[in-house]
């Protein structure tokens, strides 16, 4: 289990509420679903109802003792426990100790024929029946709106629903009531007419085949709420729910520092390197030397005997393993070794919310001291700008709890200060890399454009790739232009300016 | 239920010796007017073309509230035909003697419904 968010303070005016379980669901509402009322969960065929649903009972029973009853309309008892079972929980053990209860109500249309006047009691009593012999606080309703298949009164049906919650209000259990996405509402049969208190809304789209969740809290009677879709993923651990917003900033300040791998960046920051736990993003056009800085980092931290963990959305393996060897670094022993693991992917393999589980899956396993994301900027092509901002404020957020430092890199198409992503604002120390182009050559460059918490050099160096690894050479200015490339080995060679300072020379390639 | 079938041979003859009994099972909620209602209106289809050969189990389920699983119970009253089979359930006060009939396969059903 990951380690969970501190709770924040729940206002005073606001209702009192009962916690999912579910990691970002808590925080887009504020600590929970309202306590002893119904709340709407209503969305399209497979849109992750009736697994958020069970969550909310399963956690309600391990993690918070409030035993649950769901009554299912649509799945038999069997079918519930293997999809319990797929959440990486058996059921059983609960319901032997009476903390869960698992019913079916079939509602088959052609078994049933209307002679007359009737209700609902028997629902009414085989519920109440369930609620009571376990003592329930929380109660799942999936999907009611069965009942409309195999009622054909439908002006009868609609107030005995809301007589149903209603009673179940006055019972004070909290309840879930779920509904399939209509055409002209929310649900098809206008459930929200009835269920006022809270209703939230999940949607499963496919664009360009790849697949994105999202949810919304649609309205959230005497509480304030986050209004913003936000991105859920679901794999064999449940729902985990990405709120835009809130990058969780409790996790403890780390204040030891590691190498960047090169000597001469580590001066840059301080002489000392990158914060251990921070977030690191090196932005810069193509060719500028964004999986050389990333390669060197990983070797640096597999040399003090730590692992590290490469994604990369773009190379496989062995070609980033060929090409550093050409800058004079060879990663072959680390994996050898499995000091470093590369997980070579293409973006456009799954969707965002697949990427996001396996690599919190692969950081959970391996659980490296570094991580690099090599580049970021492809995942783009999977989603929204604002979906990738949301998955990586979670991932950071995931690391930083776990004390791993991470490196992105991202690839920016025009000026370097417009990483299109908006992501530098989660990052501690953004690196940007250049490609300037005078006198016939292109000339690469470094700076460091922000490293929180430290003393940076501010100025722009020369980032020069050679056989034996990464320099950083101090710029030479001579009447007012910045000399770089073979002009300035010129200058600097017949005296006639002098360095800045006595930066280090070396060849170039 | 299923074994029961299978058991039985598909001759005419011996079908409809089985279909020939009727076992009801009435489920209500209390004595309320509608349960009265329910049961006086069952009692006078069975008086009528059943005789002799059917049997009414009541079963309110406020006294038995974990037999509402097993038939399956939403709606009450409701009447279940548990034989002959398949079962058939009858949800309502059976007011409508006409669908009530339909409904325990006294009456043969109208056009369009099998």
């Amino acid at each position: 289990m990951s380690p969970r968010p501190a709770p924040r303070p729940v206002l005073v005016h606001s209702v009192p509420k009962s916690p999912t379980g579910i990691q970002g669901l808590d925080e887009i509402t504020g600590g929970g679903l309202p306590r002893g009322r119904p709340t709407l969960i209503c969305g399209g065929p497979g849109c992750g109802k009736t697994i958020l649903s069970m969550m909310f009972l399963m956690n309600g029973a391990r993690q918070f003792d409030e035993p649950g009853v769901f009554l299912s309309f649509e799945e038999t008892v069997e079918a519930l426990t293997l999809n319990f079972a797929s959440l990486g929980f058996d059921p059983r053990p609960l319901l032997t100790r009476k903390k869960l209860s698992l019913d079916y109500v079939r509602v088959v249309p052609d078994e049933i024929l209307e002679t007359g006047a009737y209700d609902l009691d028997g629902l009414f009593i085989r519920l109440g029946h369930a609620i009571d012999s376990i003592g329930a606080k929380r109660v799942v309703l999936d999907t009611i709106e069965a009942l409309f298949s195999g009622l054909s009164q439908t002006g009868l049906l609609r107030a005995e629903l809301r007589r149903l919650f209603n009673w179940l209000s006055a019972k004070g259990v909290t309840a879930i009531v779920t509904g399939e996405r209509g055409e002209d509402g929310l649900t098809r049969h206008g459930l929200e007419e009835y269920i006022t208190d809270c209703v939230i809304l999940l949607d499963h789209r496919v664009k360009e085949q790849n697949a994105t969740r999202r949810l919304r809290v649609v309205k959230y009677r005497g509480s304030t709420h986050g209004t913003n879709e936000s991105p859920f993923f679901i794999d064999e651990s449940g729902i985990s729910v990405l709120p835009i917003t809130s990058l969780g900033l409790q996790h403890r300040i780390f204040t030891g520092r590691l190498s960047t791998g090169v000597p001469d960046l580590d001066t840059m920051l301080g002489g000392k390197g990158y914060f251990r736990g921070s977030s690191i993003l090196v932005s810069g056009g193509a060719g500028t030397g964004k999986t050389s800085l990333a390669g060197y980092f990983a070797d640096a931290a597999c040399r003090r005997g730590e692992s590290a963990l490469y994604f990369a959305f773009e190379e496989s393996a062995a070609q980033i393993v060929r090409n550093l060897r050409s800058i004079g670094l060879d990663l072959e022993p680390w994996l050898r070794k499995g000091l470093l693991q590369v997980h070579a992917a293409r973006p456009t393999t799954s969707g965002l919310e697949g990427h996001l589980s396996a690599m919190h899956r692969l950081i959970e396993e391996t659980r490296p001291r570094v991580v690099v994301v090599d580049p970021i900027s492809n995942l783009i092509s999977v989603g929204t700008s604002v979906e990738v901002k949301a998955m990586l404020a979670r991932l950071i957020d995931f690391q930083k709890v776990r004390q791993v430092t991470s490196l992105f890199t991202s690839l920016t198409i025009e000026t370097p200060e417009g990483t299109d992503i908006g992501i530098s604002s989660f990052m501690d120390t953004w690196l940007v890399l250049g490609n300037i182009e005078a006198n016939g050559e292109r000339t690469r460059t470094l700076n460091v454009l922000k490293s929180r918490g430290m003393p940076h050099s501010n100025q722009v160096r020369e980032f020069v790739l050679t056989g034996h690894g990464l320099k950083l050479l101090d710029v030479v200015r001579h009447q007012g232009r910045v000399l770089v490339g073979s002009e300035r080995a010129f200058h600097v060679g017949d005296g006639s300016v002098a360095a800045r300072s006595t930066g280090r020379r070396s060849p170039r390639r | 239920m299923s074994a029961k079938s299978a058991r039985r041979p598909r001759t005419p003859s011996k079908a409809r010796a089985t279909a020939d009994f009727f076992d009801l099972r009435l489920y209500v909620a209390g004595q309320t007017t509608r349960s009265l209602a329910a049961l006086a209106n069952l009692q006078k289809i069975c008086d009528e073309h059943l005789e002799g050969r059917y049997r009414i189990e009541v079963i309110d389920l406020l006294e038995h509230p974990q037999l509402a699983r097993g038939d399956q119970i939403l709606a009450l009253p409701t009447l279940v035909r548990k034989l002959p089979e398949p079962i058939r359930k009858l949800v309502g006060d059976l007011h409508d003697t006409e669908r009530a009939l339909i409904g325990l396969d006294l009456r043969p059903r109208a056009p369009g419904k099998s």
